[in-house]
């Protein structure tokens, strides 16, 4: 294979027959061997190092998330049709649903990325392959597929390359596509009916609300009695047997990738931190400001953080280090505004059920700022110190 | 409480430049840095805070319609407000005169910083526009005044978040034709899109 890279090598270099797909080949190269030359720790974006194991590692942490997205939409569907399924079934169904979604991104994604580096003549960038990994998760499972491609496009083309390429955006590609279809086509991204797909003799009369759409109805009784009702307890939204996006229901697979993120240093422990911190800690302010038990104020905040996009959202989203601040006081900064954010969208905004998303959009385009503010009372400290 | 929630919304809902693209000239041109930009969103915000009341003054004591019903109760049918721009206008002119004198004054710096902007503000379109909104939703003097600062304030907020974009765009291989202004503008689109996640919030 490597000596086979190495004959076809000529013809992709200047002055080959193909040396206009030099950087398609120069992609395939680099993802099947190591080059020699890279950095062994703390890739950082700003600087052109080495993006390739980084970008891969990223894929590998969603995958359990993913995965569990893959059976999760399998089951809702079961489920909904009233059908005692296998697992085996299940999880073809799910795989049925998911993978055109995924093959759009990925199609789409690679597509722009290579068109502009052939005309910009500058490398493929693995970055599409984290985007086009991500967008599938947090889009639900009945979206068609034409608004998946033109998302992607939005995303890639107008949140990425028209900034220059990977690490150079303001704003992460994959939320710029979710936020685009959010305005665009608000009907296929909200509501009740876009979270299961259904076989079509229901699809008239059965209906799934996701747990933060029953809590944003008015009802009776406390929120926790109203979700138990539904048939959401804490634990199945732990685990994200629940409808929602593809990959955002399960908490407990998405830790499974945090670890993996953090153990590995590619994603900041103290953005993921400071996003929990600031959750908590605004949920126990709705706590006290509560009127009564049954008022979306009264939930508990271990709830708040299993449902929705939120641990998704803190976990690959928000510490995505090329659109969150740079610097160590800047990121708790960040995190903690994510977490309020988000929670504030939630519960204030009747418009959203879900403010996740959007707070972490919201706050990219403040990252540079608070690096901004941070940065010159840093300085003013240097100079005090050395007035003295 | 009323307040609050109509500053929330000149802030960030209704922001006056990611919503109503007004003021957008002096944006566009003064978002390079942070520094300027700041100096710009302070005297946005201080000639706001003082136009705001004082053309609310000028309005309902001198231009509405039975306005003038104070100097004499015959003056009842007399209505001046078809001079609300060009009154609205020289309100503003004169205020913009004063500040500018004053930062003359205090910070020669940020005078030659601002350049010529300064003088601009004159007829950057948020400050009229304030005052129009003002006039077209009926706002209280106390809602005039919490109005003008908040506008200020989300103009401020907006420009200083896009020189620090700017400021680190700086690092970044954009395509040739969109350097400068073309995508400045892509990046205000992406920022307007941002900020729409708070629409709808009442408190």
């Amino acid at each position: 294979m490597f000596k086979l890279l190495q004959k076809l090598k000529p013809h992709f270099e200047k002055d080959g027959k193909f040396h206009l797909f030099f950087p398609v080949f120069e992609m395939a190269e680099t993802i099947l061997f190591v080059l020699p030359s890279r950095t062994k720790k703390g890739a950082h974006i700003r600087d052109a190092l080495d993006m390739k194991r980084f970008m891969f590692l990223v894929v590998i942490a969603a995958t359990p998330a993913f995965l569990f997205g893959i059976f999760n939409v399998g089951y809702q569907y079961f489920l909904a049709a009233g059908i005692n399924a296998t697992f085996l079934d299940i999880v073809l169904k799910g795989l049925f649903i998911v993978l055109p979604i995924y093959i759009t991104a990925l199609v789409v994604g690679g597509l722009w990325e290579v068109l502009f580096a052939v005309v910009r003549k500058h490398e493929v960038n693995e970055g599409f392959l984290v985007s086009s990994f991500l967008i599938p998760m947090i889009v639900p499972p009945t979206i068609p597929l034409w608004q998946v491609a033109i998302a992607t496009s939005f995303g890639i083309v107008i949140g990425k390359e028209v900034f220059g390429g990977v690490g150079m955006n303001i704003f992460n590609p994959a939320l710029v596509s979710r936020a685009f279809l959010f305005f665009a086509y608000p009907k296929s991204i909200s509501g009740d009916s876009v979270w299961t797909l259904f076989p079509e003799k229901v699809i008239d009369t059965y209906t799934t609300a996701t747990p933060l759409a029953i809590i944003s109805e008015t009802h009776h009784g406390t929120v926790i009695d109203t979700l138990v009702t539904k048939g959401y307890t804490f634990w199945e939204m732990f685990i994200g047997i629940i409808p929602g996006s593809i990959g955002e229901t399960s908490t407990l697979a998405i830790f499974l990738g945090a670890i993996m993120l953090l153990i590995t240093g590619i994603a900041s422990w103290r953005i993921m931190l400071s996003v929990f911190a600031g959750g908590i800690a605004i949920s126990f302010l709705f706590n006290v400001l509560s009127p009564d038990a049954s008022h979306i104020f009264a939930i508990p905040f271990h709830y708040h953080l299993v449902m929705g996009g939120f641990a998704f959202g803190a976990v690959f989203m928000a510490t995505d280090p090329v659109s969150a601040s740079a610097t160590n006081t800047g990121k708790y900064i960040y995190g903690f505004l994510i977490g309020v954010i988000a929670l504030l969208i939630r519960c204030l905004n009747p418009a959203y059920p879900e403010g996740m998303m959007l707070a972490i959009l919201f706050m990219n385009l403040f990252a540079p700022l608070i690096d901004y503010f941070v940065l010159s009372s840093h300085k003013k400290r240097r100079l005090k110190r050395a007035a003295k | 409480m009323e307040l609050i929630n109509l500053s929330i919304k000149a802030i960030f809902v209704e922001n006056i430049l990611l919503a109503f693209f007004l003021g957008m000239c002096s944006y566009l041109a003064v978002s390079k840095k942070v520094s300027t930009a700041i100096g710009l969103g302070i005297a946005v915000i201080f000639v706001l805070t003082i136009t705001a009341p004082v053309n609310w003054l000028v309005y309902t004591f001198i231009l509405k319609k039975g306005a003038l019903v104070w100097l004499h109760p015959s003056y009842a049918e007399i209505d001046l407000s078809f001079l609300n721009f060009i009154v609205f206008i020289a309100v503003i002119a004169s205020m913009v005169q004063i500040v500018e004198m004053v930062v003359e004054k205090i910070s020669m710096k940020l005078y030659h910083a601002l350049g010529i902007f300064l003088p601009l503000i004159t007829v950057n379109c948020a400050i009229l526009g304030v005052a129009l909104f003002m006039v077209e939703r009926n706002y209280s003097l106390a809602e005039t005044t919490v109005f003008g600062i908040s506008s200020g304030f989300g103009w401020f907020l907006a420009i200083i978040s896009m020189a620090a974009i700017r400021e680190k765009l700086r690092y970044s291989n954009i395509p040739k034709g969109l350097r400068g202004l073309g995508i400045t503008m892509l990046i205000t689109g992406l920022i307007a899109m941002a900020f729409m996640s708070f629409s709808g919030i009442n408190i």
